[in-house]
């Protein structure tokens, strides 16, 4: 049997020693990190897609990581290349991200903001993940791009249309492709007032958060600045399934539209409650009650199928674009195709902003011909492109956030398929939904400065 | 007075919907003694028999219409159900329309089924053990049935439309003599407060008029004495479970077109469905169909824009506050006897 005689030197040196230890490696560690967060030095390079996996959204979090898996098989130069043949700059040849193999881990947000920092910690911290993305919430979606800013790691947001994203939450480090709810209101209101007239009174249904009220905000303020008035706006909650308290009350108000700022499951549950009440049918004023639905996607419209027949949306892209407005579009075909034919439907708004994002971010490491995140920021900045379905773009420098046009739809009276839902009602110009840095709706937030961790 | 019957109204379909749960959770817990956590579930697998059958009775094959293209371009796959082939286009049509109501044939039978072997696979172990095992137990159940759904359906909400022909509202405003768009009520609705009211009176007529429903309330009263007599009284509950996941399923089928189904509904209802069983009364059936429908109807007032101006969250909490009013002056709840888990 032996005994151990702990002695107050014996405890000194074993410290020191373990101390020296733990050093060495951090110290090596750094050295190659060049003084960034996760600087990959082998061969590979790993991204995390941090996409809601259950909860609410995950319908539209699976067709994010569909688009983000055809992303790395087109940046490692498998399958037929999608957008990076028609991308305007020529960066990137299928050989990685600077010759690294990308290789990619997943996190589940479950559209909640603490889950959702808590997965993207754990792949920056455990995964060694360089950038970060993905998400279809705006409330997630701001708080991991708080979360990457600290860390030192690029964040391309995925599907987020709150102003707030790149407004008064904007980061240096943090990206967004998708449009916003300012851009929507500017482009909708303009064919609203064209197709319903401008003498009109609007109520608003909005749902009770973050991305609810800075839609209303930018709805309700460009309709009146055409000549409508909001009359009444009612915040429902996140979790309310059946809306007909709040519904029945609208025809009765004097108003004849009725504008639902809601997303995801409960935009199908009000607006086919609001059909059920005969609202589509309704006459108010002497003229037609109409409904509008600012944030459109293809899952919720197969959702609410036959209620979508002829209401009015705005959407950040769709797989039509190229096929009926033509070359301006170009990219969108080349990526329906590829995601066609790997998964056997077309790809949704939200499988395109995350595709496009993870090619944007390693065009530009590319450009700058390293990961660290402050030059990956300052190739981004200001970074004007074209051929990724959009038209042209600018990732403006002020706020990081993408200008170019938005699509205005209106979903189908007769679909022939359930693909084919929406119809592409007119395309509003990059200008018109263009912005100052300082706009009201976007006041209050500063980039700061890049932060490159470690 | 329009918009107080409008809401009276909206109250009536949501009212019927935690009644007609609140009964079957009222039935378990007063037969068998289990606090079901696993019954909001129950009314979900309900809603989703809808979304299964009509999409059992639209299962189609493939054609090849050479004439159009699909997105990438190709000859056009066409899908004809089989139904069009077996009836006809124009019969098979309209049996597909009418999916929701013809999926209550397909519901009772699953349902019985899944009653049956959830009371017998699971929850018999559980008698004898402490109410909150049986709450961790159901509550667990209640997660997986969810799960499993969500594997098969996804998170979205599935639109499961009623028949064509009752599509639409009834203006109520004109029948009561006012103008007319004043007061909108959607058939279906209508539809679904009668079938639940048929669906409550068929129960209570079992319970009242049957010899089994007359073994029952005598068992619900002294289950040691109806077994000393001689009947096997398990089995009879082990029925009654059984009973009210079907009542329960039902629910759920006829609320399919208000709101599509999704994954989560389940859990919607269940935790408001126990206010309703503890404000009606632990283990009165009248008592928990008169609590749905009340708290329903004040839930639909509570929404109201007006209300909401004046106290804002006030359609959140109302329920609650409700719930917490009647505690405190009648502990029993509204109907509740005396003696109901209080020894």
């Amino acid at each position: 049997m032996s005994k151990y005689n702990v002695t107050r030197r014996g405890v000194l040196r074993t410290g020191a020693g373990a101390a020296a230890g733990l050093t060495l490696p951090t110290y090596l560690r750094a050295a190659a990190h060049s003084g960034f967060t996760n600087a990959p030095t082998g061969d590979t390079v790993t991204l995390g897609f941090n996409v809601p996996q259950s909860g609410p959204y995950a319908d539209e979090g699976a067709d994010e990581l569909r688009a983000y898996q055809l992303a790395v098989e087109h940046l490692n130069g498998e399958g037929d290349g999608g957008m990076l043949q028609t991308f305007s700059s020529q960066a990137l040849e299928g050989t990685g991200i600077l010759g690294k193999k990308v290789e990619y881990v997943t996190g589940d947000t479950q559209t909640k903001s603490d889950a959702a920092r808590a997965s993207a910690r754990s792949m920056i911290e455990k995964d060694g993940a360089v950038m970060i993305t993905g998400g279809s919430s705006s409330g997630v979606a701001v708080a991991v791009q708080a979360l990457c800013q600290e860390a030192g790691v690029i964040f391309m947001a995925g599907l987020t249309h709150s102003n707030d994203t790149t407004g008064k939450d904007r980061k240096a480090n943090g990206f967004r492709h998708f449009f916003n709810s300012y851009m929507s209101g500017a482009a909708l209101a303009p064919i609203l007032v064209d197709q319903y007239g401008a003498d009109r009174k609007a109520y608003h249904l909005t749902a009770d958060y973050n991305w609810g009220y800075t839609t209303e905000e930018a709805m309700a303020s460009s309709t009146e600045a055409l000549g409508w008035e909001t009359v009444n706006s009612v915040k429902t909650p996140l979790t309310q399934t059946d809306f007909s308290s709040y519904i029945a009350p609208v025809l009765n108000s004097g108003a004849d539209i009725l504008v639902l700022n809601h997303y995801g499951g409960n935009m199908v549950n009000s607006l086919t409650n609001a059909v059920q009440f005969g609202l589509r049918e309704a006459q108010a004023n002497g003229k037609q009650f109409e409904i509008v639905v600012p944030l459109y996607s293809e899952l919720m419209a197969r959702g609410a199928g036959q209620n979508i027949a002829g209401i009015l949306g705005s959407q950040n892209w769709d797989w039509k674009l190229e096929n009926q407005l033509g070359e301006r579009y170009k990219g969108t075909n080349a990526f329906v195709k590829s995601f066609g034919e790997k998964y056997g439907f077309p790809p949704s708004q939200a499988a395109h902003t995350c595709y496009v994002q993870t090619l944007l971010y390693a065009d530009a490491v590319t450009r700058a011909g390293s990961f660290e995140p402050c030059a990956v920021v300052e190739a981004l900045e200001g970074f004007e492109f074209d051929g990724l379905g959009n038209g042209p773009t600018l990732y403006r420098a002020e706020d990081h956030q993408c200008f170019k046009d938005v699509v205005v739809v209106r979903g189908k009276e007769n679909p022939e398929n359930e693909f084919d839902l929406v119809e592409i009602v007119e395309v509003t110009p990059t200008e018109q939904v263009t912005y100052a840095p300082d706009h009201p709706q976007f006041s209050g937030g500063a980039l700061g400065s890049c932060n490159n961790g470690a | 007075m329009d918009q107080f019957i409008v809401q009276v109204l909206n109250g009536l379909d949501k009212g019927s919907a935690y009644a007609l749960i609140a009964l079957g959770l009222t039935l378990i817990f007063g037969t068998l003694g289990v606090v079901n956590f696993a019954h909001g579930a129950l009314f979900m697998l309900g809603a989703f028999c809808a979304v299964i059958f009509s999409r059992l009775i639209s299962l189609s094959h493939e054609i090849v219409d050479e004439t159009r293209t699909d997105f990438l371009g190709n000859p056009m796959t066409v899908d004809v159900p089989y139904m069009h082939d077996i009836f006809g286009p124009e019969l098979g049509a309209s049996i597909i329309d009418w999916a929701v109501p013809l999926a209550i044939l397909f519901s009772i039978p699953v349902m019985i089924g899944v009653g049956f072997a959830m009371e017998r696979g699971l929850i018999k172990h559980f008698y004898k053990r402490p109410h909150a095992d049986q709450i961790l137990v159901t509550f667990g159940l209640a997660i997986v049935l969810q799960e499993i759904i969500k594997a098969f359906f996804g998170a979205n909400p599935i639109q499961t439309p009623a028949p064509e022909a009752f599509t639409g509202s009834f203006d109520f405003g004109v029948w009561l003599g006012y103008d007319p768009l004043t007061i909108m009520y959607p058939y279906w609705r209508l539809v679904y407060f009668f079938f639940a009211a048929v669906v409550i009176g068929a129960v209570f007529a079992f319970l009242q008029f049957t010899t089994f429903g007359m073994v029952v309330r005598a068992g619900m009263a002294d289950r040691e004495t109806v077994g000393l007599l001689g009947i096997d009284i398990d089995k009879r509950f082990t029925l009654m479970f059984a009973m009210a996941a079907c009542v329960a399923g039902l629910a759920g089928v006829m609320y399919a077109p208000i709101v599509a189904p999704n994954y989560h509904m389940g859990m919607d209802f269940l935790v408001l469905s126990f206010v309703v069983v503890v404000v009606g009364g632990m283990g009165s059936l009248p008592g928990a169909v008169f609590a749905g429908f009340l708290l329903g109807i004040l839930e639909s007032f509570a929404s109201m824009p007006a209300v909401v101006d004046l106290l804002p969250g006030i359609n959140q909490i109302v329920i609650y506050l409700v719930a917490i009013i009647i505690l405190l002056t009648r502990p029993r709840g509204l109907m509740g006897r005396k003696g109901v888990m209080e020894e």
